[in-house]
């Protein structure tokens, strides 16, 4: 297993968003976390990642116990995130945000070439390598916080909303690319509001009820089952 | 064991000293609570009368009065000063303990009260109006508060650290005023200050002179407990007033204070000029008390260390505010030897107790829960170290 | 009619002295700028007015006329040293002042910072840790100077590079010169601008300092340790401090324990003028400053030049809190 989380808790003050949250990802998997509003989502993206401390719980990386390790040392054990809000620096050219993506790597050759591999998956990108991240659209910056995760070439990458905000054809663009990404060897976790193509694009899901996973399975699985249908795919 | 260990160690019992004593503090308030009524009016007015009794008290074996130590000054007039000086810290507990303002140039508004008397008081200055204490007094407090609002109206609209260098730079620009404008006469002063009418009544050692004056600083001490009773009950009226609730609200997010429809700046401005009256009161009473007012009693670090007295002791907390007075400027005339580290060890303590405890000696209980939410918050964000 | 001559005379001997009054305020302009450097890279950083930072700068003054009177370089030396000497014993004195005013940057971060930061302490306790280290420091210097007056060395000969005589083309205004110290005060202060901007857009750490200041938590996810990059910060600031501190005790011939004070709130109104968590409004704010201060004193008198600077202070954050260049080390903040 690459990622275990067993029982994590977190708490905001006196509010518990979650509640004992088991999960696993395994090294090469796609896996989506699924679930409305407020569902706890974002939180446990946060614990992964160090931004939000555990009250409870443990969190394994690749066997590791990392519970309690910071969130910059966790990059360098392999985990990179493109957060909720894309998190893009908005006073630094779209060429800074890669470089702070690789901040944590030594190998400037290397990095050079992982920055010419972004932008061969993100034309766009390359357009535009000296505009200031703040000018960017929305799909822009998207892809900018993808590409800049990769930049520290994570073992495992947690991608917080990838769909938020875009229009249809540039979320279908942006799942193409996240495929892609998978077939070069990053593992994924992601978290979506878009439940259709979360579930059809994933190996396996799981679904977070008010700070709870309530099921489980393979995304195919999860796509016909009723219950799910009712609740997030909007289809009676 | 390494150096570091030590420190830690070190630091751990002050940390458990620390929370006794706070345990301790905690059950002496519910202890008080719990006593019948009348025998808590009872204690309170025993307290009033040891107050009112101290300059003359002597207790062998403690020596507690100023004037038993070596080249000590008088007893009366070291409490006088610090009767004074708590009653400034009441007032700028106005400003920063309720409404959340923090001003740095308080000693402003202390000094424009000082001046008034001078101006219109003192046969030397240029007005020569030589107008009697009871008049004094008044203008002092409607000036200060006029400058209050005169410094307030175009400052208050900017965010908190802002307003404590700005009011920091208005403290200089006082004091620089103070210095070089002819009518303040500069360093040498104005002297001649009028003082509060009365004379020592039949039966006492002085019978029929005057009772306030620059030889006997007693009864400026005693007017000045008066008056701190006084503020303290205004201070706890408008606290309860519609006026306090939205200094609450406005403190604790003015953002959303301001959503719900309190008229922030309306309500900053009076904070600022009720405290700056207390000030101007305060600095009144410094100048009669001392006969003579110069622009080297006003000092930019005394007005600092008003607000690190008030925040020491637990800012919002009348008690704790006139705590962390008294003992930032009593232990340095108690304990003279180190008069010349005295500054050092006030810098460092503070340094330590802010960091041990944010919300102070004595901290009102809303306060400290603020504080307890915000370190709470913290523990469970982020992972450090 | 007497007011109005007043004010017709005020001018106009501000004016025949304001060749000299320019000078004066560039250079020691460009000593706030020095300081307002550090003032402007940790409010950038932390949102922080770190108001121990007056000491930082006045343990580097006292550190490198310490290091210098070891030397036998003190006030009483007759004569300028030789050259090779002099350039010797300048560098000499700015890597001491920068070591101690680092240092000192360094332990305040840690010991009156840190520890609230862990809490999550409101604003106006950090300013009161940091008027408490302000205060003890300076003291502490106090107590190891007897509280007297320290005389710096003369060490560099100042001599007139440039002469001005304004009359020549018809101008009434007295003829000023422009020294080798001041030239190379005000080019310092330039100087280090330009490296400490060069650092933070240039380098790997500057980009981290950046990062931080831009958005802390999305850095974190960058591998940005966040307490390195604080404690860089405040080094940083306290190098520059160091430079300045070596400049001032060129210029002036004493330096006392409680100088700290006065130049720290002017550097702090420098920051503030240029637009706070702005490097190159720090040297713009720290030159006008100077400028504004001296011919303000030209204008009303000396004993009126620190009310001058006060003044621009709170007109500043009044009308206009961001400065002449507004902010911008992190991103624009209203």
């Amino acid at each position: 297993m690459l990622l275990e989380i067993e029982d994590l808790n977190v708490h905001y003050g006196r509010i518990q968003a979650l509640h004992g949250i088991s999960l696993t990802v395994d090294e090469g998997e796609i896996v989506a976390l699924i679930g409305a509003n407020g569902a706890g989502k974002s939180t446990t993206m946060r614990a992964i990642s160090g931004l939000r401390r555990a009250s409870a719980g443990r969190i394994l990386f690749g066997g590791d116990d990392i519970t309690r390790m910071r969130a910059d040392r966790r990059v360098v054990a392999g985990i990179s995130q493109a957060p909720e809000g894309r998190g893009i620096f908005p006073g630094m050219t779209v060429l800074e945000n890669l470089t702070m993506g690789a901040y944590t790597r030594k190998d400037k050759a290397a990095v050079a070439a992982d920055q010419q591999r972004v932008f061969e998956l993100f034309p766009r990108l390359a357009e535009r390598r000296k505009q200031p991240g703040g000018t960017l659209s929305g799909g822009e910056q998207q892809m900018l916080a993808i590409g800049r995760a990769l930049m520290s070439r994570p073992k495992l990458m947690l991608l917080d909303e990838p769909s938020m905000g875009l229009a249809p054809m540039l979320i279908r663009q942006i799942f193409d690319i996240i495929l892609e990404i998978r077939e070069q060897g990053t593992t994924i976790l992601l978290v979506e509001q878009n439940a259709q193509q979360a579930l059809s694009r994933a190996d396996r899901a799981y679904v977070l009820e008010t700070g709870a996973i309530t099921r489980s399975g393979s995304g195919s699985d999860l796509l016909v089952d009723p219950a799910v249908r009712d609740a997030y795919l909007g289809v009676a | 064991m390494t150096l570091t260990d030590k420190l830690r160690t070190a630091g751990q019992k002050i940390r458990t000293a620390d929370e006794k004593r706070a345990s301790f503090i905690q059950g002496a308030r519910g202890r008080w609570h719990d006593l019948p009524k009348a025998w808590r009016i009872a204690a309170a007015l025993a307290g009033v009368v040891v107050l009112f009794a101290l300059p003359n008290l002597y207790i062998p074996g403690i020596p507690f009065r100023t004037d038993e130590v070596d080249g000590g000054n008088s007893f009366g007039f070291v409490l006088s000063t610090i009767a004074i000086y708590v009653l400034v810290a009441i007032g700028l507990n106005v400003v920063i303990g309720m409404a959340g303002l923090l001003d740095l140039g308080y000693i402003g508004f202390y000094a424009v009260g000082a001046y008034s008397v001078a101006l219109f008081g003192s046969p030397q200055s240029i007005v020569a109006t030589k107008f009697p204490w009871l008049i004094c007094v008044p203008i002092a407090i409607a000036l200060a508060m006029v400058s209050g609002v005169i410094l307030g109206t175009p400052t208050l609209r900017l965010r908190g650290d802002y307003l404590a260098i700005v009011t920091l730079g208005f403290g200089e620009i006082v004091r620089l005023i103070a210095v070089n404008a002819e009518f303040t006469n500069g360093t040498s002063g104005l002297g001649g200050m009028p003082t509060p009418p009365g004379t020592w009544p039949a039966g006492t050692e002085l019978e029929g002179t005057k009772l306030f004056s620059v030889n006997d600083s007693r009864p400026f001490y005693w007017l000045t407990l008066v008056l701190i009773f006084a503020v303290i009950f205004g201070v706890k009226q408008l606290e309860r007033s519609r006026v306090g609730r939205s200094w609450l609200a406005l403190r604790e997010d003015e953002d959303a204070a301001s959503l719900m429809g309190v008229a922030t700046f309306q309500f900053k401005l009076w904070a600022f000029a009720i405290g700056a009256g207390i000030g101007g009161l305060s600095g009144a009473m410094f100048a009669s008390r001392n006969g003579h007012f110069g622009s080297n009693s006003i000092t930019l670090l005394l007005s600092i260390m008003f607000v690190a007295a008030v925040v020491l002791g637990g800012q919002g907390n009348i008690l704790g505010v006139t705590v962390g007075t008294v003992l930032a400027f009593y232990l340095p005339e108690r304990f003279r030897s180190f008069a010349d580290k005295r500054d050092l060890i006030f810098g460092l303590a503070l340094i330590l107790i802010m960091v041990l405890r944010p919300q102070g000696l004595l901290p009102s209980r809303r306060r400290a829960r603020e504080l307890a939410d915000r370190r709470q918050e913290a523990k469970e964000a982020t992972i450090v170290g | 009619m007497d007011f109005f001559q007043g004010m017709a005379d005020n001018f106009s001997n501000l004016w025949t002295i304001i060749g000299d009054l320019t000078v004066t305020g560039l250079t020691q302009g460009a000593i706030y700028a020095l300081i307002a450097l550090g003032y402007t890279l940790v409010y950038g950083v932390l949102q922080l007015i770190n108001f121990a930072h007056s000491e930082v700068f006045l343990v580097g003054a006292f550190g490198s006329v310490m290091v210098w009177g070891w030397l036998g370089y003190s006030s009483g030396a007759a004569a300028v040293p030789p050259l090779l000497v002099v350039i010797g014993m300048l560098l000499l004195g700015a890597v001491t002042a920068s070591i101690f005013s680092g240092g000192t940057a360094l332990i305040i971060e840690r010991v009156a910072y840190r520890p609230l930061r862990r809490k999550n302490a409101p604003r106006l306790i950090f300013l009161i840790t940091a008027i408490g280290a302000s205060v003890a420091i300076s003291e502490i210097v106090g107590l190891l100077v007897d509280r007297k007056v320290v005389s710096t060395p003369a060490l560099v000969h100042q001599k007139f590079q440039v002469w001005f005589d304004p009359s020549d083309i018809g101008l009434n205004i007295n003829s000023f010169g422009i020294t080798n110290l001041q030239i190379g005060i005000v080019l310092c202060a330039i100087g280090m601008w330009l490296a400490l901007d060069l650092f933070l857009n240039r380098t790997k750490f500057g980009l981290g300092i950046r990062s931080v200041a831009q958005d802390e938590d999305t850095a974190a996810l960058m591998g940005v340790n966040k307490d390195r990059v604080i404690m860089l910060t405040f080094l940083l600031g306290g190098l520059a401090a160091g430079v300045a501190a070596v400049l001032y005790n060129l210029k002036f011939p004493q330096i006392t324990f409680d100088m700290g004070f006065l130049l720290g709130i002017k550097a702090f109104t420098a920051a503030v003028l240029g637009g706070i968590g702005n490097l190159r409004g720090a040297l713009v704010g720290g030159l006008v400053l100077g400028l504004v201060e001296n011919w303000g004193a030209g204008f009303f008198g000396n004993d009126w030049m620190n009310v001058t600077a006060f003044v621009v202070l709170v007109v500043v954050l009044m009308f206009r809190p961001t400065g002449i260049l507004g902010d911008s080390l992190g991103k624009a903040r209203a």
